[in-house]
């Protein structure tokens, strides 16, 4: 009976929307078997990671009240009397934080298999814009419960934007609404955080979609090396799909034990005129940028210190980020292993400062 | 280059150059406030004679008062014997003995004074007269303190200015020059160890180590102009400025009768003077600790009812402690911890009621307050255990939610296998 009006169901939207060449799309699609299969999962599971983000995050909307007065009490509002509040708030912390580590994982793991290679510079590209699009994410919604550790954090960032030669000011008045980080600064990042990233990431998400799912998946090279007869496939739908349902289940557990047994903390309502608490650290994933330009000294060559490292990394961004415009220019022999040491390279610089940020 | 350009770029660097030499003259004019205009402190700075703790911070030169005002003289002529000379006034280095009316000739004149402060106080020189200071200089004593000991005689600064040697977290080193110098004291038969008693007592801590400019300081007790030991009968006067409550509490007690009739020194007796110690529930009952045992002895009424309000203090600590150590528990665990956080906060505060009430020296006041703290220490635990039952509920949901799980988990495997043997 079930399969019956599945399938009225179905012949009702075929005969409106043609759907039929799409599901045919997604049958014949192949998803490579190898020994590096299991990187493709990454990004389906930052995916998943985003729809928690939006169905949590729209539940933290109905009770959440911005506002110097209001922010922090209604995120213990939400916390302790909320039925569930407590559960919504902190899965969404916590997944918001594991989706950053899997964009990240997700991201890394394109860059080893040379996946950003001609004809998928777009889709790399869109996917970079993703990842800074989830650290503004990051940023923005750190705030919002107004605690002291965000307030204070929130002020060192936002210092650091304002360090950049010629348009730092005005981008930090954009992001502080004045001078200091005050209600103003609260409301902007809320608008952020729940309208403009959203609309920007969704649009760019989209694109990146529709890329991966034109070209289909990649194939390494020694994949592609083999024999067509050699090549072990399995279809996008219903196998992959299936698969990617599994781990997403599993992650969903893992964030709701997470949730259960280490609830997010709220910390102590911000205070302007409190004296700054020791220990004021950024969200993890800011971590490697903050101990950089800690360690880096007051004057470098004829420049500040930290506009020195803020220089660095925007431009140690561009270079990241437009990996397929310029590998190319690299003698082919050569390229797998230069660009294997560049990556672990930056791979060390990152986890070699975060530990350091977190054991000082 | 063309050379209309040339011309242009010449006169925009020329404006641009008037602009900042405008602007540089403007600052140093700004700049150049002080002693300008007063010939003494530009000829004694040629000369390089300032006097050695001379600073241009000086609260008389930072409001244009010249040298003339406690040196004479006259600071309008460049001529050393004409400024210099007694027919203009000049009176050089005052004597120790004048001091004090030298600063009063202003300090005690409202008039005057009104035009910096208008509320500032004029009767500096009349309490100085008063205090032990005053007394010894005016019987012919020049070693003790005038003025100029303590606020310096060059460099004085306001209270409030944190380089000023009668600021608050200063004024200890101040009074500690003379006071723990054992050879200049000698022959006043005093102690010279209240500032190394101070430093180590819960004032001198609070004041000098954490900066906390509330905590009192030697003028805080002994007074500033008019510094005096302070008598049996202030002693508790002096600590109540502070501590009302226990000295209201005692000051109505039996006990304060009894310490009256004995010339007993109050609060001193139990918590001494400069070296006062931060207080603990031990200095009551029969610990060794206790300062009750100090005079009363086994058997005694009063000895009797020391223990008692030691237990009902005790009592009222342990049973605060699991409260505070479950509270600690609900807000790790993420629960909600408000209502109970209110019922902890109203239990500490009854805790520190009944301390208070111990300066009444009776039991039953104290009773009431430790009975008050153990209600409000039940219904915070009451509040915190069923947070806890509520996290137990939470996580035995999680554990049903993941048994669900994990059968969609493995059934969602054996449909993946299914369908790949299938293929």
């Amino acid at each position: 009976m079930f399969k019956k009006s599945a399938e009225k169901s179905y012949n009702w939207l075929d005969d409106r929307f043609k759907i039929t060449p799409l599901v045919e799309f997604m049958r014949h699609k192949q998803v490579p078997i190898h020994k590096h299969s299991l990187w493709y999962y990454m990004g389906g599971v930052a995916l998943f990671l985003f729809l928690v983000q939006i169905v949590s995050g729209i539940l933290l909307l109905l009770y959440y009240q911005p506002g110097v007065d209001s922010a922090y009490e209604s995120i213990r509002f939400i916390t302790t009397k909320v039925s569930f509040g407590w559960l919504f708030r902190s899965v969404h912390s916590w997944s918001a934080n594991i989706m950053v580590f899997f964009v990240f994982v997700h991201m890394f793991s394109t860059f080893f298999t040379r996946t950003y290679s001609k004809p998928r510079e777009l889709t790399w590209l869109t996917g970079s814009v993703l990842l800074v699009l989830s650290l503004v994410f990051g940023f923005s919604g750190y705030l919002l419960p107004w605690n002291e550790l965000a307030f204070f954090a929130t002020k060192v960032g936002t210092d650091i934007a304002g360090a950049i030669p010629l348009i730092g000011d005005p981008i930090k008045l954009l992001l502080r609404g004045g001078e200091g980080v005050t209600g103003a600064t609260l409301s902007r990042f809320y608008a952020f955080h729940i309208a403009l990233i959203p609309a920007v990431f969704t649009l760019f998400l989209f694109l990146h979609l529709l890329f991966v799912q034109r070209q289909g998946m990649h194939e390494p090279e020694f994949f592609h090396k083999l024999p067509e007869n050699k090549k072990r496939m399995m279809p996008f739908f219903p196998n992959f799909v299936l698969r990617d349902a599994l781990l997403w289940l599993l992650v969903l557990n893992i964030i709701i034990y997470l949730a259960v047994f280490f609830p997010w903390e709220i910390g102590v309502k911000a205070d302007a005129f409190a004296p700054a608490p020791d220990g004021i650290k950024p969200e993890w994933f800011f971590m490697f940028m903050f101990q950089a330009l800690k360690l880096l000294p007051a004057h470098m060559f004829i420049m500040e210190g930290e506009v020195f490292g803020i220089l660095f990394f925007t431009l140690a961004g561009l270079v990241w980020f437009t990996v397929p415009f310029w590998d190319v220019f690299i003698k082919e022999s050569m390229r797998p292993k230069i660009m294997k040491l560049f990556g672990i390279s930056v791979i060390a610089f990152i986890l070699i400062l975060t530990i350091w940020g977190y054991l000082v | 280059m063309d050379k209309k350009l040339s011309i242009k770029l010449f006169v925009f660097f020329c404006s641009c150059l008037s602009i900042i030499l405008f602007a540089t003259t403007v600052q140093s004019q700004e700049k150049a406030k002080y002693g300008e205009d007063d010939q003494c402190i530009v000829c004694h700075k040629d000369e390089e004679i300032l006097p050695e703790d001379f600073s241009e911070f000086d609260i008389h030169l930072q409001t244009g008062l010249s040298c003339k005002g406690c040196h004479g003289g006259d600071e309008t002529s460049d001529d050393e014997d004409l400024s210099m000379s007694s027919e203009a006034g000049f009176i050089g280095v005052p004597e120790k003995i004048e001091i004090a009316a030298m600063c009063g000739k202003c300090h005690s004149d409202i008039n005057f004074m009104r035009q910096y402060q208008p509320r500032i106080a004029t009767d500096q020189v009349q309490q100085y007269h008063e205090s032990v200071h005053g007394k010894k200089l005016a019987q012919g004593d020049t070693k003790v303190a005038d003025c100029t000991s303590c606020h310096s005689v060059h460099n004085i600064l306001p209270a409030i200015d944190a380089r000023s040697t009668i600021y608050a977290l200063n004024i200890p080193a101040t009074c500690k020059k003379c006071h723990s110098d054992k050879e200049y004291m000698a022959e006043y038969g005093i102690p010279t160890t209240q500032y190394d008693e101070y430093v180590e007592s819960v004032h001198g801590v609070a004041l000098l180590e954490r900066q906390d400019t509330g905590a009192p300081a030697c003028n805080d007790c002994h007074g500033n102009h008019g510094a005096m030991p302070p008598g049996i009968a202030s002693i508790g006067h002096i600590c109540g400025t502070c501590h009302v409550n226990n000295q209201e509490y005692f000051s109505k007690s039996k006990m304060a009768i009894e310490f009256q009739r004995d010339e007993l020194h109050a609060c001193e007796e139990c918590h001494g003077d400069h070296d006062v110690k931060k207080t603990s529930d031990d200095m009551i009952g029969d610990s060794d600790s206790s300062t009750c045992v100090d005079c009363h002895e086994e058997g005694e009424e009063a000895y009797d009812t020391g223990i008692k309000i030691r237990q009902s203090l005790g009592g009222l600590v342990t049973a605060y402690d699991s409260a505070a150590t479950l509270l600690k528990t609900v807000e790790h665990a993420g629960m909600d911890d408000l209502e109970m956080s209110y019922a902890v906060k109203d239990a500490k505060q009854s805790l520190t009621q009944a301390r208070t009430l111990v300066h009444t020296f009776d039991f039953e006041q104290v009773k009431v307050k430790t009975d008050e703290g153990k209600t409000f220490v039940t219904q915070a635990l009451k509040l915190g255990n069923t947070q806890m039952q509520d996290l137990r509920f939470r996580r035995l949901g999680f554990g049903i939610a993941t048994f669900f799980m994990t059968i969609v988990l493995v059934a969602l495997y054996f449909k993946i296998k299914d369908i790949e043997r299938e293929d």
